[in-house]
């Protein structure tokens, strides 16, 4: 039987004329990564709020871990942890005090507290900092210290809202290597005063505008104006373009893309910096493949590479938007 | 050949015994949108306001338009655009009069300009939209056309298109590819890699120094010459210890639901057997396509 740790339905909220969260129906697997994606304003941090009860729905239920967050709103915040875009901490304070008042904060007794800090700052790597000023940590450091903040509790679902807005590629790393490690080893996260020979698992939800932060999720939704567009594996989601994507790479890139363009079987040209990725109608690659490059020579055109490509998350969010959205995206907040 | 837009040689600026800027060398020529990628602290900044003149540098030259940045700086910032993450738009003003109190400080009063560069940017029709009420998207257009209304021959733009998704970062791109098509040079700074993949070149800055600047196949092909393994299996955890400690494996880090093993020397087969060996169950090994993030990764280390 397949254990949800979060299970939501039908979750509607509106602020005034914004529809933020328009009929979200989201369920989330122990164990499971699973990517809010969307861009600022798609509804994905109000789903999130709604998720943990900051905010109340307009319509629509929530359950976490078995409990009501409306009507059991105790038991079911206490099995979540949550790290906000905008984590604050107590700059003056050490990392360790600064994990101790979030632990007192959230009952950890005091003989809980310490050895359940130790542990998680040696999980995310700052045990050996622990005696240093919040305010005297670099960005990565920062984003660790929230990550063990929410987990100090050793809570069963962990929400992450745009963790890693601003910070470079090595830091995000590292920190979606904790998040990974965090619920393929569970036992890090087992309380020892439960009687539980198995581990209980762990769920996180993470929000991100970012393909390449989002193809490192078991599952991702993709959301636009408030509502879940596609909903699958990052696999799965590629594999509906398997086939229809080419690269292209060749000079002038203008030619390129007028001549793509012109081809009937030819649905969308993205330029990428410096090549083409073409999607193609269903079973129309090998046509394109074996016409464009004398079409562009034709022209005077200079084709380096033409090929067959896997597809990457970008390509199939943008697939998806031309059939929900066929006009122009529209410039006002929807 | 007409002169190169950018000019940079042996740029170089120190703060005490910091080195934010060391020895850097590139040129960047008209029409390209070339990229700038590192990390807080990797010396983009630094760099971008030697480049406007704002800060002097302690070593080397550095030509913008084929004025000096340093002794010509008025020069520079009258011809370049730029566009930050952090400009002020006034929310309580309209897109026109946004526009409108920027082009003043320009000196730019003619109203057809105005609207032609709201033309551009495809902000017609919501000439009269308060700021505030704009999405992400939109606002980051309206900063576009901010940085365009004095028709500058050079931009910089500073993560132009940060939050928002790809059917809006594409739009934004397309505009820039056209500017880029009638003769504007584009300079992109970006810690995102959603960003970097857009840009015809791309420079990897790391503690003040350029590692690379290229197109971003041929980082891929040049960075990362062995094959990229996607392998999925169970447990990962112990999965990825393993691979760890193999021989010949530069780098293995978790996916999500796999492991991304990156090797010269390692193939399918040996991935498979180890693993196998070890007790780890491989539910399936599958070539993989490297990543301005693998790249950007290996020369980081």
């Amino acid at each position: 039987m397949t254990n949800y740790l979060v299970q939501a339905t039908g979750l509607q909220k509106h602020f005034g004329n914004t529809r933020a969260v328009e009929g979200v129906s989201l369920n989330v697997k122990e164990g499971e990564i699973y990517g809010l994606v969307g861009s600022d304003g798609a509804g994905k941090t109000t789903t999130i709020r709604l998720l943990v009860g900051a905010l109340l729905p307009d319509a629509g239920e929530v359950e976490i871990c078995g409990y009501n967050i409306l009507k059991q709103t105790e038991q079911a915040r206490s099995t979540i942890g949550y790290l906000s875009q905008r984590f604050s901490m107590y700059e003056e304070l050490t990392v360790l005090e600064n994990i101790r008042f979030f632990a007192e904060v959230r009952g950890l007794s005091s003989t809980e507290w310490l050895p359940r800090s130790m542990e998680i700052l040696e999980f995310v790597g700052l045990d050996k900092f622990k005696d240093r000023p919040a305010g005297q940590l670099s960005g990565g450091m920062r984003q660790k210290l929230g990550l063990a903040s929410a987990l100090v509790t050793r809570p069963r679902l962990l929400l992450l809202d745009e963790p890693t807005t601003g910070v470079d590629p090595v830091t995000r790393q590292d920190f979606w290597q904790l998040v990974i490690k965090l619920v393929a080893q569970p036992a890090l996260n087992s309380s020892p005063a439960t009687h539980n020979s198995q581990p209980e698992g762990v769920s996180v939800i993470i929000s991100t505008p970012y393909m390449d932060e989002a193809s490192r999720c078991h599952r991702v939704g993709f959301m636009k104006s408030g509502r879940i567009i596609a909903e699958d594996t990052p696999t799965n989601l590629r594999s509906r373009l398997n086939g229809r994507i080419l690269e292209l790479r060749g000079s002038p890139l203008d030619i390129l893309r007028h001549i793509a363009h012109q081809n009937e079987y030819v649905e969308d040209v993205q330029a990428f910096g410096d090549r083409l990725h073409i999607r193609v109608q269903e079973g129309r690659a090998k046509d394109v493949l074996g016409r464009l490059k004398s079409d562009i020579e034709s022209v005077g055109g200079h084709v380096d590479e033409l090929r067959s490509a896997p597809p990457v998350l970008e390509d199939v969010f943008i697939a998806l938007s031309d059939h929900e959205y066929a006009s122009a995206p529209h410039p006002l907040k929807t | 050949m007409s002169l190169p837009v950018i000019y940079v040689e042996n740029l170089t600026r120190r703060f005490g015994d910091f080195v934010a800027v060391d020895h850097i060398n590139f040129e960047v020529n008209e029409g390209e949108v070339v990229g700038y990628l590192g990390p807080n602290g990797s010396g983009k900044t630094t760099t971008i306001r030697m480049l406007l003149g704002l800060l002097a540098p302690s070593e080397g030259e550095a030509t913008v338009l084929g004025y000096d940045v340093h002794r010509q700086s008025e020069e520079v910032r009258a011809r370049v655009g730029y566009m930050s993450q952090k400009f002020a738009i006034y929310d309580d003003l309209t897109t026109l009069e946004n526009l409108t109190f920027y082009g003043g400080v320009y000196g730019i009063t003619d109203k057809t300009r105005i609207t032609q560069t709201l033309e551009l940017v495809g902000l017609t029709g919501h000439e009269h939209t308060l700021t505030k009420d704009l999405s992400t998207g939109w606002r980051q257009r309206l900063s576009l056309a901010i940085a365009l209304v004095h028709q500058p021959k050079l931009l910089f733009l500073d993560e132009p298109t940060s939050g928002v998704d790809p059917t809006a970062r594409r739009a934004f791109w397309d505009l820039i590819y056209e500017l880029a098509e009638g003769g504007v040079t584009v300079f992109v700074t970006t810690h995102y890699m959603d960003e970097a993949e857009y840009c015809e070149r791309v420079g990897v800055m790391r503690d003040g120094k350029l590692l690379a600047m290229d197109t971003p196949t041929n980082l891929k092909r040049s960075v990362i010459t062995g094959d990229v393994w996607e392998v999925f299996a169970h447990p990962l955890e112990q999965g990825l210890e393993i691979l760890h400690e193999m021989d010949g494996v530069e780098r293995v880090g978790l996916a999500g639901d796999h492991l991304r093993v990156i090797s010269q020397k390692v193939k399918k087969e040996a991935l498979q057997s180890l693993l196998s060996r070890k007790k780890v169950q491989v539910e399936k090994i599958e070539k993989g396509e490297p990543t301005l993030e693998d790249v950007f990764l290996a020369l980081a280390r």
